[in-house]
Protein backbone atom coordinates (compact mmCIF):
# COMPACT_ATOMS: atom_id res chain seq x y z
CA UNK A 1 0.00 0.00 0.00
CA UNK A 2 3.32 2.44 0.23
CA UNK A 3 3.04 3.09 -3.41
CA UNK A 4 -0.39 4.05 -3.32
CA UNK A 5 0.70 7.23 -0.76
CA UNK A 6 -0.06 10.53 -2.19
CA UNK A 7 2.23 13.32 -1.96
CA UNK A 8 0.49 16.40 1.05
CA UNK A 9 1.74 18.68 2.68
CA UNK A 10 1.25 16.62 6.24
CA UNK A 11 3.72 14.25 4.71
CA UNK A 12 6.50 15.84 6.75
CA UNK A 13 5.31 14.14 9.59
CA UNK A 14 4.71 10.58 7.23
CA UNK A 15 7.78 7.91 8.38
CA UNK A 16 5.59 4.93 7.75
CA UNK A 17 3.16 3.16 5.86
CA UNK A 18 -0.56 4.96 6.25
CA UNK A 19 -3.60 3.45 6.67
CA UNK A 20 -5.95 6.59 6.12
CA UNK A 21 -5.06 10.06 5.20
CA UNK A 22 -7.12 13.31 6.59
CA UNK A 23 -7.05 15.86 4.21
CA UNK A 24 -8.18 19.44 5.15
CA UNK A 25 -11.72 17.54 6.98
CA UNK A 26 -14.51 20.13 7.93
CA UNK A 27 -17.38 18.89 9.75
CA UNK A 28 -20.75 20.65 10.78
CA UNK A 29 -23.24 20.13 13.40
CA UNK A 30 -26.36 21.91 11.04
CA UNK A 31 -24.89 25.53 11.04
CA UNK A 32 -22.21 25.01 13.72
CA UNK A 33 -19.05 24.34 12.56
CA UNK A 34 -17.19 21.85 14.63
CA UNK A 35 -13.99 21.12 12.95
CA UNK A 36 -12.01 23.48 10.86
CA UNK A 37 -9.61 22.28 7.85
CA UNK A 38 -7.71 19.44 9.94
CA UNK A 39 -5.03 17.03 8.36
CA UNK A 40 -2.69 14.18 9.44
CA UNK A 41 -2.32 10.70 8.69
CA UNK A 42 -3.42 7.91 10.28
CA UNK A 43 -0.55 5.28 10.37
CA UNK A 44 -0.64 1.62 9.50
CA UNK A 45 -0.71 -0.69 12.72
CA UNK A 46 0.44 1.86 15.09
CA UNK A 47 -1.58 3.78 17.59
CA UNK A 48 -2.54 7.59 16.84
CA UNK A 49 -3.54 9.30 20.26
CA UNK A 50 -6.01 12.55 19.88
CA UNK A 51 -5.60 15.17 22.78
CA UNK A 52 -7.02 18.27 23.73
CA UNK A 53 -8.88 19.85 26.16
CA UNK A 54 -12.71 19.68 26.55
CA UNK A 55 -14.80 20.62 23.37
CA UNK A 56 -12.21 20.86 21.02
CA UNK A 57 -13.31 18.49 18.30
CA UNK A 58 -11.53 15.04 19.23
CA UNK A 59 -14.80 13.08 19.55
CA UNK A 60 -16.49 14.58 16.91
CA UNK A 61 -13.21 13.87 14.57
CA UNK A 62 -12.93 9.71 15.26
CA UNK A 63 -16.79 9.98 14.92
CA UNK A 64 -16.47 11.36 11.92
CA UNK A 65 -14.43 8.81 10.80
CA UNK A 66 -16.69 5.72 10.75
CA UNK A 67 -19.42 8.70 9.96
CA UNK A 68 -21.96 8.36 13.08
CA UNK A 69 -22.46 11.66 12.78
CA UNK A 70 -25.06 10.03 9.96
CA UNK A 71 -27.21 8.76 12.36
CA UNK A 72 -28.32 12.42 12.93
CA UNK A 73 -29.61 14.38 10.69
CA UNK A 74 -28.01 18.24 9.98
CA UNK A 75 -24.65 17.35 9.66
CA UNK A 76 -21.82 18.16 6.89
CA UNK A 77 -19.01 16.65 5.91
CA UNK A 78 -16.30 18.64 4.10
CA UNK A 79 -12.64 17.79 2.95
CA UNK A 80 -11.69 14.12 2.86
CA UNK A 81 -10.74 10.83 4.74
CA UNK A 82 -8.67 8.65 2.26
CA UNK A 83 -8.84 5.17 2.99
CA UNK A 84 -6.11 2.79 1.62
CA UNK A 85 -5.66 0.57 0.04
CA UNK A 86 -9.30 1.10 -1.36
CA UNK A 87 -8.60 4.76 -2.02
CA UNK A 88 -11.89 5.45 -1.37
CA UNK A 89 -12.96 9.04 0.60
CA UNK A 90 -15.20 7.96 3.69
CA UNK A 91 -16.57 10.65 4.52
CA UNK A 92 -18.16 11.39 0.91
CA UNK A 93 -21.52 11.34 0.57
CA UNK A 94 -21.40 8.72 -1.72
CA UNK A 95 -19.90 6.43 0.02
CA UNK A 96 -22.38 4.54 2.19
CA UNK A 97 -21.88 5.15 5.76
CA UNK A 98 -22.63 1.26 6.76
CA UNK A 99 -19.47 0.19 4.00
CA UNK A 100 -17.28 2.56 5.91
CA UNK A 101 -18.75 1.14 9.65
CA UNK A 102 -17.81 -2.66 8.38
CA UNK A 103 -14.28 -1.36 7.66
CA UNK A 104 -13.86 0.54 10.47
CA UNK A 105 -14.42 -0.54 13.97
CA UNK A 106 -15.82 1.78 17.13
CA UNK A 107 -15.29 1.31 21.23
CA UNK A 108 -17.33 3.69 23.44
CA UNK A 109 -16.64 5.90 26.03
CA UNK A 110 -19.07 4.25 28.33
CA UNK A 111 -19.09 0.80 27.79
CA UNK A 112 -22.35 0.05 25.89
CA UNK A 113 -22.62 -3.65 25.36
CA UNK A 114 -25.94 -5.28 24.24
CA UNK A 115 -28.75 -7.16 27.10
CA UNK A 116 -27.51 -10.59 25.51
CA UNK A 117 -24.88 -13.12 26.26
CA UNK A 118 -21.26 -12.63 26.01
CA UNK A 119 -21.39 -15.12 23.61
CA UNK A 120 -23.87 -12.98 21.30
CA UNK A 121 -22.03 -9.93 22.23
CA UNK A 122 -18.63 -10.66 20.59
CA UNK A 123 -20.43 -12.50 17.81
CA UNK A 124 -22.71 -10.09 16.57
CA UNK A 125 -20.52 -8.56 14.42
CA UNK A 126 -20.40 -11.19 12.29
CA UNK A 127 -23.35 -12.19 12.42
CA UNK A 128 -24.28 -8.85 11.17
CA UNK A 129 -21.76 -9.68 8.41
CA UNK A 130 -23.39 -12.68 7.17
CA UNK A 131 -20.82 -15.61 9.19
CA UNK A 132 -23.43 -17.68 10.84
CA UNK A 133 -21.27 -20.84 10.45
CA UNK A 134 -20.75 -21.94 13.94
CA UNK A 135 -17.13 -23.30 13.92
CA UNK A 136 -16.17 -19.93 12.03
CA UNK A 137 -17.88 -17.76 14.71
CA UNK A 138 -16.95 -19.71 17.77
CA UNK A 139 -12.94 -20.05 17.45
CA UNK A 140 -13.07 -15.84 16.24
CA UNK A 141 -15.32 -15.15 19.18
CA UNK A 142 -12.94 -17.10 21.52
CA UNK A 143 -9.95 -15.19 19.18
CA UNK A 144 -11.49 -11.91 20.00
CA UNK A 145 -11.90 -12.32 23.69
CA UNK A 146 -8.15 -13.61 24.04
CA UNK A 147 -7.02 -10.68 21.95
CA UNK A 148 -9.11 -8.63 24.43
CA UNK A 149 -7.54 -10.32 27.58
CA UNK A 150 -10.95 -11.16 28.81
CA UNK A 151 -11.27 -14.93 27.42
CA UNK A 152 -9.85 -16.64 30.78
CA UNK A 153 -12.58 -14.49 32.50
CA UNK A 154 -15.37 -15.42 30.99
CA UNK A 155 -14.44 -18.69 29.19
CA UNK A 156 -16.63 -20.69 31.64
CA UNK A 157 -19.87 -17.97 31.65
CA UNK A 158 -20.13 -16.95 28.00
CA UNK A 159 -23.67 -17.65 27.49
CA UNK A 160 -24.48 -15.71 30.96
CA UNK A 161 -25.69 -11.73 30.36
CA UNK A 162 -23.14 -9.19 29.60
CA UNK A 163 -24.44 -7.27 31.89
CA UNK A 164 -22.92 -9.39 34.87
CA UNK A 165 -19.52 -8.11 34.33
CA UNK A 166 -17.86 -5.05 35.37
CA UNK A 167 -17.36 -1.81 34.27
CA UNK A 168 -14.08 -2.73 33.24
CA UNK A 169 -14.95 -6.36 32.03
CA UNK A 170 -17.64 -5.01 29.44
CA UNK A 171 -15.72 -2.56 28.10
CA UNK A 172 -13.11 -5.37 27.12
CA UNK A 173 -15.84 -7.16 25.98
CA UNK A 174 -16.70 -4.42 23.63
CA UNK A 175 -13.18 -4.20 22.34
CA UNK A 176 -13.39 -7.69 21.64
CA UNK A 177 -16.85 -6.98 19.58
CA UNK A 178 -15.13 -4.65 17.05
CA UNK A 179 -12.03 -6.53 17.41
CA UNK A 180 -14.08 -10.34 16.35
CA UNK A 181 -15.28 -9.24 12.33
CA UNK A 182 -10.79 -8.31 11.86
CA UNK A 183 -11.74 -4.46 11.32
CA UNK A 184 -9.11 -2.48 9.33
CA UNK A 185 -8.85 0.19 11.42
CA UNK A 186 -9.94 0.51 15.37
CA UNK A 187 -11.49 3.66 16.86
CA UNK A 188 -11.48 4.67 21.10
CA UNK A 189 -13.57 7.46 22.11
CA UNK A 190 -12.18 7.87 25.75
CA UNK A 191 -12.49 3.76 26.29
CA UNK A 192 -11.10 4.09 30.17
CA UNK A 193 -12.59 7.33 31.39
CA UNK A 194 -15.54 5.18 33.04
CA UNK A 195 -12.92 3.17 34.32
CA UNK A 196 -11.38 2.50 37.62
CA UNK A 197 -7.33 2.74 37.70
CA UNK A 198 -6.60 -0.75 37.89
CA UNK A 199 -9.25 -1.30 34.58
CA UNK A 200 -7.59 1.26 32.83
CA UNK A 201 -4.39 -0.20 33.32
CA UNK A 202 -5.73 -3.37 31.47
CA UNK A 203 -7.12 -1.73 28.85
CA UNK A 204 -3.96 0.24 27.95
CA UNK A 205 -2.33 -3.17 28.28
CA UNK A 206 -4.24 -4.09 25.97
CA UNK A 207 -3.68 -1.11 23.49
CA UNK A 208 -0.07 -1.99 23.75
CA UNK A 209 -0.27 -5.63 22.30
CA UNK A 210 -3.23 -4.70 20.16
CA UNK A 211 -0.88 -1.70 18.29
CA UNK A 212 1.53 -4.20 16.21
CA UNK A 213 -1.17 -6.12 14.48
CA UNK A 214 -4.29 -3.23 14.20
CA UNK A 215 -4.48 0.40 13.29
CA UNK A 216 -5.72 2.19 16.98
CA UNK A 217 -6.94 6.05 16.74
CA UNK A 218 -7.53 6.55 20.50
CA UNK A 219 -8.85 9.38 21.75
CA UNK A 220 -7.94 10.34 25.46
CA UNK A 221 -8.26 13.16 27.95
CA UNK A 222 -5.23 11.64 29.97
CA UNK A 223 -2.03 12.74 28.30
CA UNK A 224 -0.26 9.63 30.58
CA UNK A 225 -2.38 7.64 28.83
CA UNK A 226 -1.84 8.91 25.27
CA UNK A 227 2.28 8.98 26.34
CA UNK A 228 2.02 5.06 27.12
CA UNK A 229 0.39 3.58 24.06
CA UNK A 230 0.46 5.89 21.11
CA UNK A 231 3.58 5.88 18.60
CA UNK A 232 1.92 9.29 17.21
CA UNK A 233 -0.23 12.00 18.95
CA UNK A 234 -2.46 14.65 17.54
CA UNK A 235 -3.45 17.74 19.67
CA UNK A 236 -6.39 19.96 18.86
CA UNK A 237 -7.72 22.60 20.17
CA UNK A 238 -10.93 24.54 19.59
CA UNK A 239 -11.51 22.45 16.28
CA UNK A 240 -8.25 22.49 14.49
CA UNK A 241 -5.58 20.54 14.58
CA UNK A 242 -2.94 22.81 16.01
CA UNK A 243 -0.41 19.97 16.06
CA UNK A 244 0.27 16.26 14.95
CA UNK A 245 3.71 14.25 15.44
CA UNK A 246 5.52 11.57 17.00
CA UNK A 247 4.19 10.74 20.28
CA UNK A 248 7.59 11.19 21.83
CA UNK A 249 8.09 14.95 19.77
CA UNK A 250 4.96 15.86 20.95
CA UNK A 251 5.49 15.31 24.51
CA UNK A 252 9.12 16.51 24.84
CA UNK A 253 9.74 18.64 22.04
CA UNK A 254 6.27 20.27 20.71
CA UNK A 255 6.76 22.88 17.87
CA UNK A 256 3.34 25.16 18.78
CA UNK A 257 3.63 26.73 22.40
CA UNK A 258 -0.52 26.02 22.37
CA UNK A 259 0.90 22.19 22.65
CA UNK A 260 3.38 22.95 24.97
CA UNK A 261 0.97 24.59 27.51
CA UNK A 262 -1.48 22.01 27.58
CA UNK A 263 0.65 18.95 28.12
CA UNK A 264 2.40 20.78 30.98
CA UNK A 265 -0.90 21.67 32.69
CA UNK A 266 -1.17 25.39 31.83
CA UNK A 267 -4.65 25.51 30.59
CA UNK A 268 -7.29 22.95 29.64
CA UNK B 1 -28.61 -12.70 5.88
CA UNK B 2 -26.97 -15.96 4.30
CA UNK B 3 -23.47 -16.29 4.33
CA UNK B 4 -22.88 -15.36 0.02
CA UNK B 5 -21.44 -12.42 0.80
CA UNK B 6 -18.03 -14.14 2.91
CA UNK B 7 -15.56 -15.66 0.03
CA UNK B 8 -15.97 -19.38 0.76
CA UNK B 9 -12.14 -19.09 -0.76
CA UNK B 10 -10.63 -16.86 1.20
CA UNK B 11 -13.18 -16.16 4.31
CA UNK B 12 -12.93 -12.15 3.42
CA UNK B 13 -16.34 -10.50 3.01
CA UNK B 14 -17.27 -8.33 0.57
CA UNK B 15 -18.89 -5.42 2.10
CA UNK B 16 -19.99 -3.60 -1.11
CA UNK B 17 -22.01 -6.80 -1.33
CA UNK B 18 -23.68 -6.58 2.10
CA UNK B 19 -23.72 -3.03 1.53
CA UNK B 20 -25.77 -3.66 -1.86
CA UNK B 21 -28.15 -5.85 -0.13
CA UNK B 22 -28.45 -3.95 2.68
CA UNK B 23 -30.21 -0.78 0.43
CA UNK B 24 -32.32 -3.49 -1.34
CA UNK B 25 -33.92 -4.58 1.68
CA UNK B 26 -34.37 -0.89 2.75
CA UNK B 27 -35.32 -0.24 -0.43
CA UNK B 28 -38.22 -3.26 0.04
CA UNK B 29 -39.27 -2.02 3.58
CA UNK B 30 -39.69 1.17 2.72
CA UNK B 31 -41.78 0.22 -0.28
CA UNK B 32 -44.35 -1.70 1.72
CA UNK B 33 -44.34 0.73 4.51
CA UNK B 34 -45.68 2.99 1.80
CA UNK B 35 -48.23 0.93 0.22
CA UNK B 36 -49.88 0.03 3.76
CA UNK B 37 -49.60 3.80 4.96
CA UNK B 38 -51.15 4.74 1.38
CA UNK B 39 -54.13 2.32 1.45
CA UNK B 40 -54.56 2.65 5.68
CA UNK B 41 -54.85 6.60 4.76
CA UNK B 42 -56.72 6.90 1.46
CA UNK B 43 -59.12 4.01 3.66
CA UNK B 44 -59.48 6.99 6.27
CA UNK B 45 -59.70 9.52 4.02
CA UNK B 46 -62.58 8.03 1.63
CA UNK B 47 -64.75 7.40 5.43
CA UNK B 48 -64.23 10.66 6.67
CA UNK B 49 -64.84 12.60 3.13
CA UNK B 50 -67.91 10.49 2.66
CA UNK B 51 -69.26 11.40 5.95
CA UNK B 52 -68.15 15.25 5.06
CA UNK B 53 -69.99 15.50 1.50
CA UNK B 54 -73.39 14.09 3.39
CA UNK B 55 -72.91 16.59 6.50
CA UNK B 56 -70.99 19.74 6.08
CA UNK B 57 -73.55 21.16 4.01
CA UNK B 58 -75.83 20.79 6.91
CA UNK B 59 -73.92 22.49 9.54
CA UNK B 60 -74.91 26.20 10.05
CA UNK B 61 -74.72 28.38 13.25
CA UNK B 62 -78.41 27.23 13.69
CA UNK B 63 -77.50 23.43 14.17
CA UNK B 64 -75.42 24.77 16.74
CA UNK B 65 -77.90 26.81 18.31
CA UNK B 66 -80.90 24.39 17.54
CA UNK B 67 -82.54 22.31 20.37
CA UNK B 68 -83.28 18.69 18.72
CA UNK B 69 -86.48 18.61 16.62
CA UNK B 70 -88.89 16.00 15.10
CA UNK B 71 -88.17 18.35 12.13
CA UNK B 72 -85.35 17.10 10.68
CA UNK B 73 -84.37 20.74 8.73
CA UNK B 74 -85.03 22.44 12.70
CA UNK B 75 -83.06 20.01 14.49
CA UNK B 76 -79.94 21.04 16.00
CA UNK B 77 -77.17 19.95 18.46
CA UNK B 78 -77.10 22.38 20.98
CA UNK B 79 -77.72 19.95 23.92
CA UNK B 80 -75.80 17.33 22.50
CA UNK B 81 -72.61 19.31 22.24
CA UNK B 82 -73.03 21.18 25.36
CA UNK B 83 -73.28 17.40 26.81
CA UNK B 84 -70.70 16.13 25.43
CA UNK B 85 -68.20 18.87 26.61
CA UNK B 86 -69.60 18.87 30.06
CA UNK B 87 -68.97 14.85 30.21
CA UNK B 88 -65.81 15.84 28.88
CA UNK B 89 -65.21 18.02 31.55
CA UNK B 90 -66.10 15.72 34.48
CA UNK B 91 -64.40 13.09 33.08
CA UNK B 92 -60.95 14.73 32.39
CA UNK B 93 -61.28 16.14 35.80
CA UNK B 94 -62.01 12.72 37.60
CA UNK B 95 -59.70 10.67 35.59
CA UNK B 96 -56.94 12.91 35.14
CA UNK B 97 -55.75 13.55 38.81
CA UNK B 98 -56.69 9.93 39.96
CA UNK B 99 -54.88 7.94 36.46
CA UNK B 100 -51.85 9.89 37.24
CA UNK B 101 -51.55 9.60 41.21
CA UNK B 102 -52.56 6.03 40.84
CA UNK B 103 -49.62 5.56 38.48
CA UNK B 104 -47.10 7.51 40.44
CA UNK B 105 -48.54 5.41 43.34
CA UNK B 106 -47.70 2.31 41.63
CA UNK B 107 -44.65 2.93 40.34
CA UNK B 108 -42.76 4.74 43.46
CA UNK B 109 -44.21 4.14 46.23
CA UNK B 110 -46.12 0.90 46.11
CA UNK B 111 -43.74 -2.19 47.69
CA UNK B 112 -43.07 -4.17 44.64
CA UNK B 113 -44.78 -7.87 45.33
CA UNK B 114 -47.05 -10.53 44.39
CA UNK B 115 -50.30 -8.61 44.86
CA UNK B 116 -48.83 -4.91 43.44
CA UNK B 117 -47.85 -7.64 40.23
CA UNK B 118 -51.84 -8.85 40.29
CA UNK B 119 -52.70 -5.02 40.45
CA UNK B 120 -50.54 -4.19 37.58
CA UNK B 121 -51.81 -7.23 35.66
CA UNK B 122 -54.99 -6.28 36.27
CA UNK B 123 -55.09 -2.45 35.37
CA UNK B 124 -53.19 -3.34 32.01
CA UNK B 125 -56.15 -6.10 30.97
CA UNK B 126 -59.23 -3.40 32.31
CA UNK B 127 -57.55 -1.68 29.24
CA UNK B 128 -59.46 -4.28 26.96
CA UNK B 129 -62.59 -4.83 29.04
CA UNK B 130 -65.30 -3.85 26.77
CA UNK B 131 -67.13 -0.39 27.33
CA UNK B 132 -70.69 -2.30 27.92
CA UNK B 133 -69.54 -3.80 31.08
CA UNK B 134 -68.41 -0.52 32.42
CA UNK B 135 -71.93 0.70 31.76
CA UNK B 136 -73.49 -2.44 33.43
CA UNK B 137 -71.00 -1.65 36.19
CA UNK B 138 -71.91 1.97 36.45
CA UNK B 139 -75.78 1.31 36.39
CA UNK B 140 -76.09 -1.00 39.21
CA UNK B 141 -73.10 0.81 41.18
CA UNK B 142 -73.66 4.24 40.66
CA UNK B 143 -77.44 4.73 39.22
CA UNK B 144 -79.44 2.26 41.37
CA UNK B 145 -77.09 1.68 44.60
CA UNK B 146 -75.52 5.13 45.32
CA UNK B 147 -78.66 6.36 43.29
CA UNK B 148 -76.94 9.27 41.69
CA UNK B 149 -79.25 9.39 38.85
CA UNK B 150 -79.01 9.74 35.54
CA UNK B 151 -76.84 13.14 35.62
CA UNK B 152 -73.41 14.45 34.07
CA UNK B 153 -71.61 13.34 36.96
CA UNK B 154 -72.42 9.63 36.62
CA UNK B 155 -71.38 10.05 33.06
CA UNK B 156 -68.19 11.64 33.65
CA UNK B 157 -67.43 8.80 36.08
CA UNK B 158 -68.00 6.15 33.92
CA UNK B 159 -66.01 7.64 31.25
CA UNK B 160 -63.67 8.17 33.81
CA UNK B 161 -63.58 4.52 35.33
CA UNK B 162 -63.28 3.57 31.34
CA UNK B 163 -60.29 5.31 30.62
CA UNK B 164 -58.22 5.65 34.05
CA UNK B 165 -56.29 2.02 33.29
CA UNK B 166 -55.11 3.62 29.62
CA UNK B 167 -53.81 6.92 31.75
CA UNK B 168 -52.48 4.55 34.71
CA UNK B 169 -50.35 2.72 32.68
CA UNK B 170 -49.45 5.75 30.39
CA UNK B 171 -48.19 7.19 33.58
CA UNK B 172 -45.96 4.45 34.80
CA UNK B 173 -44.51 3.85 31.32
CA UNK B 174 -43.83 7.34 31.51
CA UNK B 175 -42.05 7.47 34.55
CA UNK B 176 -40.08 4.46 34.04
CA UNK B 177 -38.62 5.72 30.92
CA UNK B 178 -37.17 8.70 32.78
CA UNK B 179 -33.34 7.89 32.44
CA UNK B 180 -31.92 6.82 36.38
CA UNK B 181 -29.44 9.51 36.02
CA UNK B 182 -32.35 12.25 36.59
CA UNK B 183 -33.95 9.98 39.28
CA UNK B 184 -30.33 10.12 40.86
CA UNK B 185 -30.26 13.13 40.52
CA UNK B 186 -33.04 13.92 41.65
CA UNK B 187 -32.69 11.85 45.27
CA UNK B 188 -28.59 12.59 45.09
CA UNK B 189 -29.53 16.38 46.60
CA UNK B 190 -31.38 15.08 49.35
CA UNK B 191 -35.00 15.10 47.95
CA UNK B 192 -37.50 13.45 49.38
CA UNK B 193 -39.80 11.03 47.34
CA UNK B 194 -42.29 13.42 47.30
CA UNK B 195 -40.24 16.40 46.35
CA UNK B 196 -38.34 14.11 43.61
CA UNK B 197 -41.59 12.56 41.86
CA UNK B 198 -43.28 16.12 41.73
CA UNK B 199 -40.24 18.64 40.68
CA UNK B 200 -38.41 16.21 38.77
CA UNK B 201 -40.01 13.03 37.75
CA UNK B 202 -43.46 14.17 36.56
CA UNK B 203 -42.40 16.77 34.83
CA UNK B 204 -39.84 14.70 32.66
CA UNK B 205 -42.91 12.33 32.18
CA UNK B 206 -45.32 15.02 31.41
CA UNK B 207 -44.91 14.45 27.49
CA UNK B 208 -45.68 10.29 27.86
CA UNK B 209 -48.58 11.03 30.20
CA UNK B 210 -50.28 13.74 28.09
CA UNK B 211 -50.44 11.22 25.28
CA UNK B 212 -51.90 8.54 27.61
CA UNK B 213 -54.16 11.90 28.19
CA UNK B 214 -55.05 12.37 24.78
CA UNK B 215 -55.76 8.34 23.72
CA UNK B 216 -57.63 7.84 26.76
CA UNK B 217 -59.76 11.32 26.12
CA UNK B 218 -60.34 10.50 22.40
CA UNK B 219 -61.77 7.06 23.49
CA UNK B 220 -64.19 8.65 25.78
CA UNK B 221 -65.73 11.26 23.71
CA UNK B 222 -66.47 8.96 21.11
CA UNK B 223 -67.74 6.15 23.20
CA UNK B 224 -72.16 5.60 23.04
CA UNK B 225 -72.70 2.17 24.82
CA UNK B 226 -71.83 2.76 28.20
CA UNK B 227 -73.87 6.22 28.16
CA UNK B 228 -76.64 4.68 26.22
CA UNK B 229 -76.94 1.88 29.16
CA UNK B 230 -76.33 4.50 32.09
CA UNK B 231 -79.55 6.29 30.79
CA UNK B 232 -78.30 9.83 28.71
CA UNK B 233 -81.44 11.03 26.96
CA UNK B 234 -82.03 10.91 23.68
CA UNK B 235 -84.31 13.87 23.49
CA UNK B 236 -82.84 16.87 25.47
CA UNK B 237 -84.35 20.55 25.00
CA UNK B 238 -83.00 22.22 27.62
CA UNK B 239 -79.26 22.94 28.95
CA UNK B 240 -77.64 22.64 32.10
CA UNK B 241 -77.25 25.08 34.85
CA UNK B 242 -74.53 27.59 33.89
CA UNK B 243 -70.81 26.31 35.67
CA UNK B 244 -70.57 29.90 35.68
CA UNK B 245 -72.72 32.61 37.17
CA UNK B 246 -72.19 36.48 38.38
CA UNK B 247 -72.75 35.97 42.21
CA UNK B 248 -70.69 34.84 44.87
CA UNK B 249 -69.05 31.82 44.77
CA UNK B 250 -69.20 32.49 40.95
CA UNK B 251 -68.78 28.79 39.77
CA UNK B 252 -71.53 26.34 40.79
CA UNK B 253 -71.71 22.75 40.07
CA UNK B 254 -75.59 21.99 39.80
CA UNK B 255 -74.79 20.93 35.97
CA UNK B 256 -72.85 17.63 37.45
CA UNK B 257 -76.77 16.68 38.42
CA UNK B 258 -78.37 17.61 35.29
CA UNK B 259 -79.41 15.02 32.96
CA UNK B 260 -77.79 15.45 29.70
CA UNK B 261 -77.10 13.95 26.00
CA UNK B 262 -73.87 13.46 24.03
CA UNK B 263 -73.21 13.59 20.52
CA UNK B 264 -72.63 10.15 19.65
CA UNK B 265 -75.87 9.59 21.33
CA UNK B 266 -77.55 11.82 18.83
CA UNK B 267 -75.76 10.52 16.19
CA UNK B 268 -77.08 6.68 16.95
CA UNK B 269 -80.67 8.32 17.32
CA UNK B 270 -80.91 10.35 14.44
CA UNK B 271 -79.67 7.39 12.59
CA UNK B 272 -82.08 5.01 13.56
CA UNK B 273 -85.06 7.47 12.05
CA UNK B 274 -86.32 7.17 9.01
CA UNK B 275 -86.44 10.27 7.69
CA UNK B 276 -83.57 10.88 5.14
CA UNK B 277 -82.93 14.57 6.98
CA UNK B 278 -82.10 13.24 10.45
CA UNK B 279 -79.63 10.83 8.46
CA UNK B 280 -77.92 14.41 6.97
CA UNK B 281 -78.14 15.69 10.41
CA UNK B 282 -76.14 12.40 11.87
CA UNK B 283 -73.41 13.07 9.09
CA UNK B 284 -73.59 16.52 10.41
CA UNK B 285 -73.06 16.16 13.92
CA UNK B 286 -69.79 13.11 13.29
CA UNK B 287 -68.34 15.78 11.21
CA UNK B 288 -68.70 18.32 14.68
CA UNK B 289 -67.49 15.78 17.27
CA UNK B 290 -64.75 14.66 14.48
CA UNK B 291 -63.93 18.42 15.07
CA UNK B 292 -63.94 17.96 18.97
CA UNK B 293 -61.74 15.30 18.62
CA UNK B 294 -59.02 16.58 16.84
CA UNK B 295 -59.44 20.32 18.76
CA UNK B 296 -59.04 18.64 21.80
CA UNK B 297 -55.85 16.41 20.40
CA UNK B 298 -54.90 19.57 18.76
CA UNK B 299 -54.46 21.42 22.35
CA UNK B 300 -53.10 18.34 24.09
CA UNK B 301 -50.74 18.05 21.11
CA UNK B 302 -49.83 21.94 21.32
CA UNK B 303 -49.13 21.81 25.24
CA UNK B 304 -46.99 18.64 25.12
CA UNK B 305 -44.76 20.49 22.40
CA UNK B 306 -44.53 23.67 24.54
CA UNK B 307 -43.43 21.13 27.78
CA UNK B 308 -40.81 19.33 25.59
CA UNK B 309 -39.08 22.71 24.28
CA UNK B 310 -39.56 24.37 27.49
CA UNK B 311 -37.62 21.59 29.20
CA UNK B 312 -34.81 21.26 26.31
Amino acid sequence: MDASIPTKPADAHIDGPVRAHVVNLSFYYGEKQALFDVSFPIHDRKATALIGPSGCGKSTLLRALNRMHDLYPGNRYEGEVILYPEQINIVSPEVDPMLVRLKIGMVFQKPNPFPKPIYDNVAAGLWVRGIRKKSIVDERVEQALKQAALWDEVKDRLRTSAYGLSGGQQQRLCIARALAPDPEMLLLDEPTSALDPIATARIEELMAELAPSVTIVIVTHNMQQAARISSYTAFMHIGCMVEFDKTTTIFTTPKESRTQDYITGRFG
Amino acid sequence: MSTETVNPVTGKIDEQALVTKANRQDLRFAIIGFVVLVVVMATLFALVLDFMIDGVPRISGEFLTNYPSRRPEQAGILSAWVGTTLVMSATAMLAIPIGVAAGVYLEEYAPKNWLTDIIEINVTNLAGVPSIIYGLLALGLFVQIFRLGQTILVAGMTLALLILPIIIVATREALRSIPLETREAAFGLGADKWQAVWMYLLPAGRPGILTGVIVGMSRAIGETAPIITIGALTFIAFLPPAPLQDTFPFVNFDWLNSPYTVMPIQMFNWISRPQAGFHVAAAATGVILLSMTLLMNGLAIYIRYRIRRSSR
